[in-house]
């Protein structure tokens, strides 16, 4: 990109999709630094504490089982918001955000699964269970699914924006069902831990490397978000390129 | 190389769209069919085509080279009134579809997609998808898929249909350069198609025979 | 051919095209069982490769209807219709190239969806097994009502109805398969040659059906 970037003076500034480009190129760099270092630390203190006396090794799922299923409900919960983006505030970025979003959040709930399985089976013998958690996160990747091939069938993406932020705030429902699922019915799947009233129930020993690797977690969605963002408004500048390079050849003729 | 069709009947259901038609079309030559909405011109090109069997009659091939019991549909390039061509390929991709799944006859060859691209005035955007195009510009490269496989008989259903005035004269003269290098067209049109010798033939309309017919 | 092949390919996996879709289908229809049935893991594993098979059995059934209409909508058919190569071999290609497409992903998928019913190892491998070499018989079946169906505007829901009871052969032997390979008494041997067989007759039974409904059916 070489020409100059508009400075960002409001909020709405960030609207205009150069603007956000150009940020977007200031920022990723920091942001994928900040990432390798946090995994570093976040991987080498997962494998250098303690084992649970009773889980043995398999607790080390945890430190990847935990980020993912909060990402997934965060990235729901980020595409909610840019839903609404799109439908109240017609913000031109908001759909792009969404879109952006959807396969991260299939990504990520796809790792939580896989990891809760490969737990579940050490720790409760066997594969899946089909108990509220589980079946609610399953049902959220299936979510995700659903909305990455609805906005893939739409032609033009401003009517796919509209129709997608409305199933996407539908499907907010079950977001608050997966956190509470294991409160309100008494499952397999054991109660939140970490984040309680009361205070954390798990041990420092875990929490510390739980945490880093949780915000580890957390910057890889942003740096990844920014650039799948970066990407499609590249597509749509390349669609949009086409279609006029369609319309200029007719002239010439 | 001559098109022969002798005797043909078409019928519909109960109604018989034509009968006993016979014409015959020599390398060269263009047959121009007209007549009245729904008096089975396009019905008549499909029979030609083979996409229609006849009631009676055939239509056949003759010439060096060709062997008894060909069929005409097979030395033919068709252009219905839909293009077949797929909205989400690049136009490239759906001509090299055609160039290879159609072939050359014997006896020609193809044209290269960027000449056959250019020879219809819209050289360059043969990589955007089809479904960007307008449908004059779908029309076009429909008719560039008749240049990048060779086929000597082109049958033609309503070929300039959607096109502009310019687009009109470009096809003409693809049907003249066509022609003079042997090939033969059959067209069925409403509009004059700016050819300089062509043989007509008017479509009367059918006559209703039947159970029920009055 | 292999043109033909590569752009039914292309086309599947372009926007719009069915390939995720069916596979997602497939999932959900499969994942809503437990919550019609219960949670219970014993009755699920039991049940599980039927499951599985009859969720594969409606995924594959899904696209089927628009194998040869999207073709007749745009014209590519009355070009495939003047072609001198066996229109037969036109349709078996376009039947491969359909399986590739929306039948192997639901083969892939299949162990997974058999984890969530609680199939064990065994069970997981004979259900794939089964599905990769019965479900191009529901293809090919397929192919043969979406010919008959062509030229009917509103042909879908049709070729389901119509091709369905044809599939129930190919689920009789795929489950029992399946079945067999994990209780000890019943041989496995027997219904998946069987299934093998079925597959290969309609490999040749639905194009030949198909090329000449599409034959009949040109207008």
């Amino acid at each position: 990109m070489s020409e100059p970037i508009p400075a960002i003076k409001k909020f709405s500034d960030l609207a205009n999709p150069t603007v956000f480009l150009g940020l977007t190129a200031r920022i990723v760099p920091f942001l994928a630094v900040a990432t390798a270092l946090l995994f570093a630390v976040g991987l080498y203190l997962s494998f250098t504490t303690e084992g649970d006396y009773q889980q043995g090794e398999t607790v080390r799922i945890m430190y990847v089982h935990v980020p993912a299923a909060w990402l997934s409900m965060m990235c729901y919960s980020i595409m909610a918001a840019s839903a609404l983006g799109t439908l109240v505030w017609r913000h031109p970025l908001a759909d792009v955000s969404a879109k952006a979003a959807a396969p991260l959040g299939a990504g990520f709930t796809f790792l939580a699964l896989i990891t809760g399985s490969l737990w579940g089976k050490p720790m409760w013998g066997t594969w899946w269970e089909w108990d509220a958690r589980l079946t609610s996160v399953f049902v959220l990747f299936l979510m995700y699914l659903g909305l990455i091939a609805l906005m893939r069938a739409f032609d033009d993406p401003a009517r796919a924006a509209r129709v997608s932020a409305v199933l996407i705030l539908i499907g907010f429902v079950n977001i608050p069902i997966i956190k509470f699922s294991v409160e309100w019915w008494n499952t397999l799947h054991q109660p939140a831990s970490v984040m309680r009233m009361g205070g954390s129930a798990i041990d420092p020993e875990f929490l510390r490397p739980l945490l880093v690797m949780a915000a580890a977690f957390t910057l890889l969605f942003f740096t990844l978000h920014f650039l799948a963002i970066r990407n499609e408004i590249w597509r749509r500048r390349v669609s949009a390129q086409r279609r006029l390079a369609a319309r200029m050849a007719n002239r010439e003729a | 190389m001559r098109l022969l069709a002798e005797n043909l009947s078409v019928r519909r259901g109960d109604d018989l769209l034509f009968s006993n038609l016979s014409f015959e079309l020599a390398a060269g030559e263009a047959l121009v069919v007209t007549g009245r909405n729904g008096s089975g011109k396009s019905t008549l090109l499909r029979t030609v085509a083979g996409l229609i069997s006849p009631e009676t009659g055939r239509v056949r091939l003759t010439g060096a080279g060709i062997e008894s019991g060909r069929r005409a549909g097979e030395a033919s390039h068709y252009l219905g009134h839909r293009n077949a061509m797929k909205q989400e390929l690049t136009v490239r991709e759906n001509l090299a579809f055609w160039q290879t799944w159609l072939g050359d006859f014997p006896g020609g060859r193809g044209l290269d997609i960027e000449e056959a691209a250019e020879a219809i005035g819209l050289s360059g955007i043969t990589h955007l998808p089809f479904g960007y195009l307008s449908a004059g510009q779908q029309r076009r490269f429909a008719m560039a898929k008749l240049l990048v496989a060779h086929r000597p008989i082109w049958i033609l259903d309503e070929p300039t249909a959607a096109l502009d005035f310019a687009a009109d004269r470009l096809f003409a003269g693809l049907v003249t350069r066509h022609l003079e290098a042997g090939g033969l067209v059959l067209a069925a049109t409403h509009q004059p198609l700016g050819l300089a010798e062509t043989r007509q033939l008017e479509m009367k309309g059918f006559r209703y025979e039947g159970d029920y017919a009055a | 051919m292999m043109s033909l092949f590569l752009r039914d390919m292309k086309l599947s996996v372009r926007a719009g095209g069915g390939a995720l879709i069916g596979v997602l289908f497939f999932t959900t229809v499969v994942a809503v069982v437990p919550f019609g049935v219960g949670p219970d893991l014993n009755l699920l594993s039991r049940i599980g490769p039927a499951i599985v098979w009859i969720g594969a059995l409606l995924a594959s059934l899904l696209g089927l209807d628009r194998l040869f209409q999207a073709e007749r909508d745009d014209g590519s058919l009355d070009l495939m219709l003047m072609q001198e190569t066996p229109l037969v071999l036109t349709v078996l290609v376009k039947c491969l190239a359909h399986w590739t497409a929306t039948g192997l992903p639901l083969v892939l998928a299949s162990p997974l969806l058999g984890l969530f019913m609680n199939m064990n190892e065994v069970a997981i491998g004979a259900v794939m097994l089964t599905l990769l070499v019965g479900s191009p018989a529901i293809t090919f079946i397929g192919a043969a009502g979406a010919a008959v169906a062509v030229t009917l505007p509103r042909g879908g829901l049709l070729v389901s109805i119509l091709i369905l009871p044809l599939t129930v052969p190919v689920l009789i032997f795929g489950v029992s398969a399946s079945y067999a390979a994990v209780e000890d008494p019943a041989p496995f041997l027997p219904p998946f040659a069987f299934l093998a067989a079925i597959t290969l007759f309609f490999a040749v039974i639905g194009p030949l059906g198909a090329a000449f409904a599409l034959r009949g059916n040109s207008d």
